[in-house]
């Protein structure tokens, strides 16, 4: 059921619906939330960011945890699939992790009077974004790509361990020096017409890198298997 | 004590980024025999040994040690196995003596006269407290093969190159030295691009053919 | 015939054979300790010499000197084994691996993070940290140090057979560093504050455990993927 093929063949079955489905998702989670939900009565139309925000923070670092097993599973069973599908994840994890400091940055500047407070949010975010920055970059120092999906699995695995580690103790160091942060999500207390909108982009958004992610792979996986004869056939038949 | 030790392997594929080195090899080595695996340059002999003796992870197929395959009991197969690879493993700083003594330290419980011996069989007597920086190439190659006269459990010898920076009279008696131990139910597994002249029943040959 | 080794005696042979290497090599020893004070004295000439802000900064100042010393140190760990074959010899040993690779940490440990912890006092007292507070300096880089040549050598495996490890082991490991460092300035902060700092050697002694248990397996790994490649 792993084989390359096999998963080729499915994914471009799933495809077109999974983007379809992605790109309705993102213009109802978008627009509903953009212009159609009530404004803050603390924040004001600022809080319309998490639309964006919330959904790229929550990718981030389910994106590193799917990449981590995904790289594990290669590791110990040696399954070429996941190797490929932990490569791919990795550019993909990073992107959304850079939009949610992005995003984070922007809201804080209405909400806090400037671009960067050291938030144990943001700061969590930003060492999650140097984890995957190490992992891209350990993967293209390594020529050998084997040598390289097994050391790239060995440190994802790590950072695993480490990242509620890293998030504990950075909550922890951010109540220590008690800066002028001000809580701004309070999932629990959201208004229902602020939180269909942002459920609704929060899937939306899931979809859609399930998307970027398998185009990734499907790349990935005709660029390895060139060689490979049903590769070959399905090159020679088009061209 | 020691039985008929066999090595074989079977279905031996090796994939190296998408160029395929060898694809299903098989060979078997028994107590007595001298395996000499030759081929042009880049066709994977230091592959093939790394595969064998276990530190290369990037092949499918099958590596059996009398029987059972290596995988399962890797403490056990390591502790028959000989091992000397491209670069001799030998420290600079350190004296032949004391190379010696950490190398089979991990093995066994050695005594000095036992080095010393060694060290004297592979003409490095009177440099046994020598830091290696100040010995010849050769020389430096000479401390690691003293590793082969010491007796021991270590049966299998897998080695690459193992003439490089030899002069002609120690070539002839390491050629000696794989014999007898092979004849005393060794095994020898190397390459070599040195024209071998072994007068021994138990010499073969694995000629590996570069793939197209 | 021959006697079989213990996996102690294994342990240490690989001891006695890496504190002669660093005996024979003092420059490795010694260099680490020089930068570890220079960056630190660095910090004052950029931020000038006021003691009250040189108090605040200094428990950071100290860690992050420690961290960037034992960071610089660490490339060295399997590099000259890697580059002679002796790391081969290791992995090919029946010993396991991790025994060894405990040995080579404890090791490294002791001619870099122990100098480092023994010289912290002296740098406390140029940067005003009060003399209440400074058995918290010692004793919190006692406990953190072990815990950054454990994490370190994870990525000194995995780094160790390319060309250019030394500015890729930064970029991997420091972000792994972290939690050290806000334990280790914490404890340092609340001595100075006259508050319980005992709790954050705790935590760093709970770290220290669980890098003890997983470290071991994971250099023991990253190693055997950098020697196959």
């Amino acid at each position: 059921m792993a084989s390359p093929k096999w998963f080729y063949e499915f994914s471009g079955k799933c495809l077109p619906w999974v983007g379809g489905l992605a790109l309705i998702g993102v213009l109802t989670g978008i627009i509903w939330g953009l212009l159609f939900t009530p404004p803050d009565y603390l924040q004001g139309n600022s809080y319309r960011i998490i639309f964006l925000h919330v959904p790229s923070a929550s990718l981030a670092l389910t994106v590193y945890v799917s990449l981590a097993i995904s790289a594990g599973i290669g590791f110990i069973w040696k399954i070429k699939l996941a190797d490929l599908a932990a490569k791919c994840l990795a550019p993909i994890g990073a992107s959304f992790c850079a939009l949610a400091l992005v995003t984070g940055a922007i809201w804080g500047k209405p909400t806090w009077g400037t671009w960067w407070v050291w938030d144990a949010r943001l700061t969590s975010m930003l060492i999650l974004l140097f984890l995957y920055l190490g992992l891209i970059a350990l993967r293209e120092a390594i020529t050998s790509q084997d040598t390289a999906a097994r050391a790239c699995a060995v440190l994802s695995m790590v950072g695993l361990v480490n990242i509620p580690i890293i998030k504990f103790s950075v909550d922890w160091w951010n109540t220590l020096h008690q800066g002028a942060t001000i809580k701004v999500t309070k999932g629990a207390s959201m208004a229902p017409e602020m939180l269909i909108p942002l459920l609704i982009s929060i899937f939306a958004f899931y979809l859609f890198c399930l998307f970027v992610f398998l185009i990734r792979l499907r790349t990935e996986i005709v660029s390895r298997e060139q060689r490979t004869s049903w590769v070959r056939g399905m090159l020679g038949v088009r061209s | 004590m020691d039985g008929l030790l066999q090595l074989s392997v079977s279905d031996l594929t090796c994939e190296r980024d998408g160029r395929c080195l060898f694809e299903n090899l098989a060979f078997t080595l028994c107590s007595g025999d001298v395996l000499q695996v030759s081929g042009p340059n880049g066709v994977g002999k230091t592959t093939l040994l790394r595969i064998v003796a276990g530190l290369s992870l990037d092949f499918h197929g099958q590596v059996d040690w009398c029987g059972s395959p290596v995988d399962e009991d890797k403490p056990g197969f390591h502790s028959h196995l000989l091992y000397m690879g491209h670069q001799p493993g030998v420290k600079a700083t350190m004296s032949p003596e004391e190379n010696l003594r950490w190398a089979m330290g991990l093995h066994y419980s050695i005594t000095v006269q036992e080095i010393y011996q060694a060290l004297e069989k592979v003409g490095l007597r009177g440099y046994e407290d020598v830091p290696c920086y100040r010995l010849s190439a050769g020389q430096n190659r000479r401390v690691a093969l003293a590793r082969l006269h010491l007796k021991n459990k270590q049966k299998l010898w897998i080695l690459d190159e193992p003439f490089t920076a030899i002069d002609l009279q120690g070539t002839a008696e390491l050629e000696q030295l794989m014999v007898d131990h092979a004849k005393d139910g060794g095994l020898v597994m190397m390459t070599t691009h040195h024209e071998m002249n072994l007068d021994y029943s138990g010499f073969r040959k694995l000629a590996l053919e570069p793939s197209v | 015939m021959s006697q079989s080794v213990s996996l102690l005696q294994g342990a240490k042979t690989i001891f006695t054979r890496d504190i002669r290497l660093a005996v024979r090599n003092r420059g490795d020893m010694v260099n680490p300790l020089i930068f570890f004070v220079l960056v630190a004295s660095l910090f004052p000439l950029g931020v000038g010499p006021d003691p009250k802000l040189l108090t605040i900064m200094g428990g950071g100042v100290i860690w992050v000197s420690a961290l960037l010393a034992n960071l610089l140190a660490m490339d060295s760990l399997f590099r000259s084994d890697y580059e002679d074959g002796s790391l081969e010899l290791l992995l090919l040993s029946p010993q396991p691996l991790w025994v060894m690779v405990m040995a080579k940490v404890v090791v490294h440990w002791l001619i870099t993070g122990l100098p480092l912890t023994l010289l912290s006092p002296v740098l406390a007292v140029m940067f005003d940290v009060p003399g209440e507070a400074i058995p918290a300096v010692f004793l919190t880089l006692l406990m953190g140090t072990p815990l950054l040549s454990l994490i370190g050598a994870i990525g000194a495996g995995l780094t160790v057979g390319l060309r250019k490890g030394g500015i890729l082991l930064s970029l991997l490991i420091l972000p792994l560093y972290i939690p050290v460092l806000i334990l280790g300035t914490g404890c340092i902060g609340a001595a100075i504050s006259e508050l319980p700092w005992v709790p954050f050697l705790m935590w760093q002694g709970a770290l220290l455990m669980l890098g003890i248990t997983f470290a071991p397996l994971a250099i023991a790994a990253s190693l055997r993927v950098s020697i196959s490649g």
